[in-house]
């Protein structure tokens, strides 16, 4: 197929996705092996819609990976990163080594010399980020334990390409033939030719300033984006920021993907970070798609038919020798039978890097493109069949261990945050302060840059948003949250925030602060659990005090305003059902209040018309005792 | 079968260790309404009508609370000042308590041999709850022994859990009427008439 142009090419990969994912999903196969599908329908060896470009499709594509390590980054405080040091250094180490080893040997015992043995031993040990987090994530079990942990060993392979880049050059076998000059990737970096010192010194110096920048620069940089109000602008800032951490990281040779998680951890406590989160993952989306889109097509279908046991021989060895190589290392890290499954087969397969490392190798002459050819298809079956190995397991293994892993168990990485405060200016805050005074910590948003600005400064964990985007309170835990507190000061704010919730999270309980009788009747209407009017009790406090002043007892003054304050709240409701005609309201309001003053006069004067009887003793005088005291 | 009202009242309920397990799921057993005053009344602020319905629709009165300075806390107090007028509880026309049954039930830190002549609290239960047995007297009503559970400071968790036992089989055989009330009559506390048959 010829190339087309830009529109075809995007009406054929938007229909095949738009196609075969809902399939695939409907099939509970999830969207990954969706993608991949699409992929293999549309790609050369097929239907030939698409032709060899999707392997610059490719290219563009794992930017979608870049982009989800960004947004992985943002889910997980530094501190966090802390606490998984174990397994990333400890498993990700030790399924590293062992597994390169494993296949360098079985390579060596095939005939190829050990330079090429080890290339493909650290090219196959290396699993793929992107299929495995985005299943993981589908399956809601990226914050279990087994989750977890895999995540840990992809972040240590991430890092690992780093150095094993540096190697590979000194790998090369002299007169090794090789037909391909593609070295577009990797070779024309910055700092080609830098010495060791100057390179590791450099990377320590761009690592560096992406941490400070990210710590005291950006957030200044958001702030004045986000007070221009205008919301494109502020998702430009965000992708700009990502790839220009990307591009920073490829002109010094470094893992873009690794740069852009660090850019990512560092802006996890930022207010943006839930703004940043629901701007960034649509783009994510889409070019992960893409990303699995390619993979798919690359499979070619002609070299698998030339020599079909040859390829998928080597695709069982390498899921066999990855899968019993995690699985035994998962052992000694004294994971569950149940939890270790999970963790294995989700990250037995290929991953993208190995099209990199593959084409690096060839183009520095330590495997001849004859080999790497095959090598890049098991590599993609691998990934291809991903999908289907964590649908066995799920659906013929899982269900023999009596212990399914729950969410619930392993929380390490979840935030205990049950409570969305959604405004945080004097009201909000001074709510927030006094849950945090009792042990509640909510998530705060707030739509005033310089508020936010303000109060972090007091140490308060303050999200720039709007709460009433969908996007945005999915992304501060509405899902999962207990309650959702509305404190903004803007009635129309309000109704919006409380229509989104109610139609996208029914379940979710809310308190909303009313600024008037009026909007309050609109919002029980809307279905809100409670309401608090905010003047009232203030109001009612400070009446209190000018009894006082006026010679009133205290006591009884206080009793008098919760009487007072009692009935309003009851007449609220009640007045909501006749709010939308006018007059009938205003009569309505009118008897409740004119009946509520003279009742509680009456009640002032004469004691035993309603309550305090118990403490008016002119009955019981009357009865037993009256003359005689 | 017999209704039984327990009107608790615990200000520091969450910090409770011994009241907690005694009350915890009583209310699941039928017949058993379970009261708590200070959940219902956060600003003490008692509704009357409410409260006065309550006692209409049950036979038995527990008042269930923590002993305070030989006495209950503050809301119990209250409860009894607003909610039993004159001309409703008694008096003349004050007939509505009439024929039912009172009772508490105390957890008191101090162990049962400080409540007599010699111990250092001077009284004994019985002695100190004298304004108690008056107002069900007042009230023509039945007043029966209280069931203690003493030393909460030093007691034990299966302690509670047999003293737990008890308070449910006590409430079951009130509410079945099993319970033999001539012989009750005669005991000091409650709880005697479980252990010493």
């Amino acid at each position: 197929m010829e190339q087309g142009g830009f529109f075809f090419q995007a009406l054929v990969y938007l229909t095949a996705a738009v196609v075969a994912v809902p399939v695939a999903k409907k099939l509970g196969l999830g969207s990954v092996l969706g993608y991949l599908l699409a992929g293999i329908i549309i790609g050369p060896f097929l239907f030939g819609f698409i032709g060899e470009e999707g392997q610059d499709v490719m290219h563009f594509a794992e930017f979608g990976v870049v982009m989800m390590l960004f947004l992985v980054g943002l889910e997980l405080q530094p501190s966090m990163i802390w606490k998984l040091r174990k397994s990333i250094f400890g498993l990700g180490g030790f399924q590293t080594g062992i597994t390169a080893a494993i296949i360098m040997g079985i390579a060596i015992i095939m005939g190829f010399a050990w330079q090429t043995g080890l290339a493909i031993g650290l090219t196959f040990a290396l699993s793929s980020t992107a299929i495995v987090i985005q299943s993981l994530n589908e399956k809601g079990l990226m914050k279990t334990e087994a989750g977890q942990n895999a995540f840990s060993v992809l972040l240590f392979q991430d890092i690992a390409v780093i150095p094993i880049l540096a190697i590979l050059p000194y790998l090369a076998i002299k007169g090794l033939v090789t037909e391909t000059t593609d070295v577009a990737h990797h070779s024309s970096t910055w700092v080609d030719g830098w010495p060791i010192w100057g390179t590791t010194l450099l990377t320590l110096g761009v690592i560096s300033t992406i941490i400070f920048a990210g710590k005291y620069l950006i957030s200044q940089a958001f702030r004045f984006i986000a007070k221009t109000d205008l919301r494109e602008l502020f998702t430009i800032a965000a992708l700009l920021l990502v790839i220009s951490t990307a591009a920073l990281m490829t002109m010094i040779g470094l893992s873009p993907a690794l740069g852009t998680f660090v850019a990512g951890v560092v802006l996890a406590q930022s207010e943006y970070r839930h703004e940043l989160e629901t701007d960034i993952e649509p783009f994510k989306g889409l070019l992960l798609g893409l990303f699995f889109i390619a993979v798919g097509a690359s499979i070619d279908f002609h070299l698998i038919a030339e020599s079909p046991k040859l390829i998928f021989g080597l695709v069982a060895i390498l899921i066999a020798v990855k899968f019993v190589v995690l699985f035994v290392i998962g052992y000694f890290f004294k994971m569950g039978l149940d939890k270790n499954m999970i963790f294995s087969f989700s990250l037995a397969q290929g991953g993208e890097f190995a099209f990199v490392l593959l084409s690096f190798s060839t183009s520095n002459s330590i495997i001849s493109s004859d080999v790497a050819n095959p090598l890049i298809a098991v590599v993609a079956i691998s990934m291809a069949l991903t999908p289907l190995l964590m649908l066995f397991n799920e659906k013929l293994i899982q269900p023999r261990f009596g212990t399914k892993e729950s969410v619930k168990e392993a929380d390490e990485m979840q935030e205990d945050k049950k409570v969305i405060i959604a405004g945080f200016g004097r009201y909000g805050s001074t709510i927030g302060r006094f849950l945090q005074a009792n042990g509640v910590y909510a998530t705060y948003l707030d739509i005033d840059p310089d508020n936010v600005d303000l109060l972090r400064k007091f140490d308060l964990k303050v999200f720039y948003g709007d709460a009433s985007r969908n996007d945005l309170l999915k992304a501060a835990g509405a899902a999962e949250a207990d309650l959702l507190i509305v404190a903004v000061d803007d009635p129309n704010k309000t109704k919006e925030i409380v229509a989104t919730v109610k139609k996208n999270y029914p379940k979710l309980k809310l308190v909303v602060r009313s600024q008037s009788f009026l909007s309050s009747y609109s919002l029980i209407e809307q279905g809100v659990d409670r309401i608090q009017l905010d003047f009232l009790d203030s109001a009612l406090r400070m009446g209190t005090d000018a009894l006082c002043y006026l010679g009133h007892r205290r006591h009884e003054s206080f009793r008098a305003s919760k009487t007072y304050r009692k009935n309003v709240e009851k007449f609220i409701p009640e007045l909501s059902e006749v709010w939308q005609d006018k007059s009938l309201l205003i009569s309505e309001a009118k008897k409740r209040m004119q009946f509520l003053e003279k009742s509680m006069l009456q009640e002032k004067e004469d004691f035993h018309k309603e309550k305090d009887m118990g403490w008016d003793a002119s009955d019981i005088i009357k009865e037993f005792g009256e003359g005689k005291i | 079968m017999k209704k039984i009202l327990i009107l608790f009242a615990h200000p520091a309920f969450q910090k409770s260790r011994i009241n907690k397990i005694l009350i915890h799921g009583v209310d699941d057993m039928e017949g058993i309404t379970l009261h708590d005053l200070y959940q219902a009344y956060p600003e003490m602020d008692i509704d009357i009508e409410a409260e006065q319905k309550l006692v209409d629709a049950h036979d038995i009165i527990i008042f269930h609370h923590p002993f305070y300075w030989y006495s209950t806390p503050a809301i119990l107090k209250e409860w009894q000042d607003l909610v039993l007028n004159h001309g409703w509880a008694y008096g003349h026309e004050g007939i509505k308590l009439k024929g039912k049954f009172i009772f508490q039930v105390l957890t008191a830190g101090g162990e049962k041999m400080a409540y007599c002549q010699q111990g250092y609290n001077k009284f004994t239960i019985r002695q100190l709850l004298r304004p108690f047995e008056q107002m069900a007297n007042l009230c023509q009503m039945n007043y029966l022994p209280p069931f203690v559970v003493h030393g909460t400071h030093s007691i034990t968790k299966q302690e509670v859990l047999e003293h737990k036992t008890t308070y449910l089989e006590l409430l079951a055989g009130l509410r079945d009427e099993t319970i033999n009330l001539d012989d009750l009559a005669n005991r000091e506390y409650f709880n005697d008439y479980f252990t010493n048959k």
